[in-house]
């Protein structure tokens, strides 16, 4: 891949180093335990390598097939596929393959192993309420996402924490397996066992937290990167505003051919507000806002 | 729906809210000090026609049902293209427009239609200039909520004046909390 035209920023960066850093060093802990524990350490690591390199291998695959997406070609999408060649060119990049989902909900995403494999895919919803100009914004960020080999590096990263979880319920194997007594102190290996799995279990947790906050960070990179490769950061924020938050929650579905029509005509199944996820893969509104208003500044600066 | 329901597969057919109907005319009052729009004078109900419940099958029906005289132009039944009927009602006056509504509802609840009224809809203009920024008021008579739809295209609608609009009206109307509920109703015959 040549070279893309796309700057770093160095405060995200040392950030990105640092969480990667704390993803090693937790890494390293695990390996520690394990072997402490006893396990095969072959078997442990075949598998979870296994699992993780089917879910990087197929990741267009598994993206595409979840958000029920199918691969558009240019006869059929020809804003979308136009805009996506001209972001390339400016990027200096390999054109990815293009997608479509059908839903309402404004989103797009960018998956594939590597550049070469990579997928671009907006929604329908995202389409219909974006201006032409906001959309060339959100394809440029997931662009970006492509550039920045953000699905390689977050597989890496989950992987940790899935092997993190591998070691807490083989711990709770071994502590209830173990436990007959065979040593002179059965008693103390049972405890030292359940405090393994203890320790794993907080391991795991520690992981997830710094794989979400990678992935915040990765965000805001890809934020940056796209802002500055269209040249506009105000349209990446205007396009934020308009998909995220109350305005993304707006449907364009009719009310008359709303497939939870259900819902209008017979009594409502669930109600009540959706709590907002506290352990958020995406930076706050404010925070992408915030960058964004920052990078405006400079550009015009 | 109850526990008992669900295991059971049975859906209990709904009939409609109409109480918060009537807060409308208050509501009315806060668009035009706060946001500069006015009552068109149109109001519509939207229900699915269907056969069964009710021997009410043709509009001629429905409308003697209502108890409305067609002749004075003032009320219109038509179907739309998904099938759909619309009431519309024509009065400039919106404590009128309201309490016709609410009569059309009451008596279509009287004769078995409750469970096939999808909504209610009230057309709000701006006062100057006209047709430019318009919003229906849609009470979602299953919900007993309303809430702001204002369409600017054929599939384009304006959410930055709807939320604007919640903001107004959240004190004087019950409005949708649900952001997913604000269905459109692209095209719909009341302006």
């Amino acid at each position: 891949m040549a070279k893309s035209k796309i700057e770093s920023d160095h405060g995200l960066n040392v950030r990105m180093f640092v969480t990667g850093l704390l993803l090693v060093v937790l890494y390293l802990i695990i390996v520690t335990v394990l072997l402490r524990v006893g396990v095969s350490l072959g078997f442990v690591i075949v598998i979870a390598a296994a699992l993780m390199f089917s879910q990087y291998y197929f990741s267009d695959k598994i993206a595409m097939f979840s958000m029920h997406a199918h691969e558009v070609t240019p006869q059929q999408e020809p804003k979308l596929h136009e805009i996506v060649d001209r972001l390339c060119l400016l990027a200096n990049m390999e054109k990815p393959r293009v997608g479509v989902a059908e839903m309402d909900i404004p989103n797009a995403f960018a998956t594939g192993r590597s550049p070469k494999h990579a997928v671009i895919c907006a929604t329908r919803g995202l389409m219909n309420r974006l201006s032409d100009e906001e959309l060339e914004a959100v394809l440029a960020h997931e662009l970006s996402h492509v550039a920045h080999r953000d699905v390689a590096i977050m597989t890496i990263a989950s992987g940790v924490g899935m092997l993190a979880g591998l070691v807490s319920r083989i711990a709770m194997w071994s502590a209830m397996f173990s436990g007959g007594g065979r040593s002179r102190n059965g008693q103390n290996i049972v405890l030292v066992e359940m405090a393994t799995w203890i320790v794993s279990l907080v391991i795991y947790v520690i992981a997830y937290l710094l794989t979400m906050a990678l992935s915040r960070y990765r965000e805001l990179a890809a934020d940056r990167s796209g802002a500055i490769l269209i040249g506009k950061p105000s349209v990446l924020a205007s396009a934020l505003v308009h998909i995220t938050g109350d305005m993304g929650k707006i449907p364009r579905t009719d009310l008359r051919k709303a497939e939870s029509m259900n819902a209008f005509f017979f009594a409502p199944a669930l109600a009540g507000g959706t709590a907002a996820s506290l352990f958020s893969t995406h930076p706050s509104l404010e925070k992408r806002l915030d960058q964004l208003n920052k990078l405006e500044r400079q550009l015009n600066g | 729906m109850g526990f008992r329901d669900a295991l059971f597969g049975r859906t209990k057919q709904v009939q409609p809210k109409l109480d918060s109907l009537f807060a409308l005319s208050t509501a009315a009052l806060t668009l035009d000090t706060e946001l500069d729009l006015v009552p068109s004078g149109e109001a519509g109900l939207c229900f699915k026609s269907g056969s069964g419940e009710s021997t009410i099958t043709t509009d001629a029906e429905v409308l003697e049902l209502l108890n409305f005289d067609e002749t004075d132009g003032k009320v219109s039944l038509s179907t739309d293209d998904l099938g759909f009927k619309w009431l519309v009602i024509k009065d400039s006056d919106i404590e009128a427009l309201v309490t016709r509504i609410h009569g059309a509802n009451t008596s279509m609840v009287e004769n078995g239609l409750g469970p096939r009224l999808l909504c209610a809809v009230f057309g709000f203009v701006p006062k100057a200039p006209p047709g430019e920024g318009s919003v229906r008021m849609v009470y979602l008579l299953k919900q007993g909520t309303f809430y702001p739809f204002a369409p600017t295209g054929p599939n384009q609608r304006d959410n930055e004046l709807e939320l604007r609009v919640r903001s107004f009206l959240e004190k004087d109307l019950p409005i949708e909390k649900d952001l997913s509920r604000w269905m459109a109703l692209w095209n719909l015959p009341v302006n």
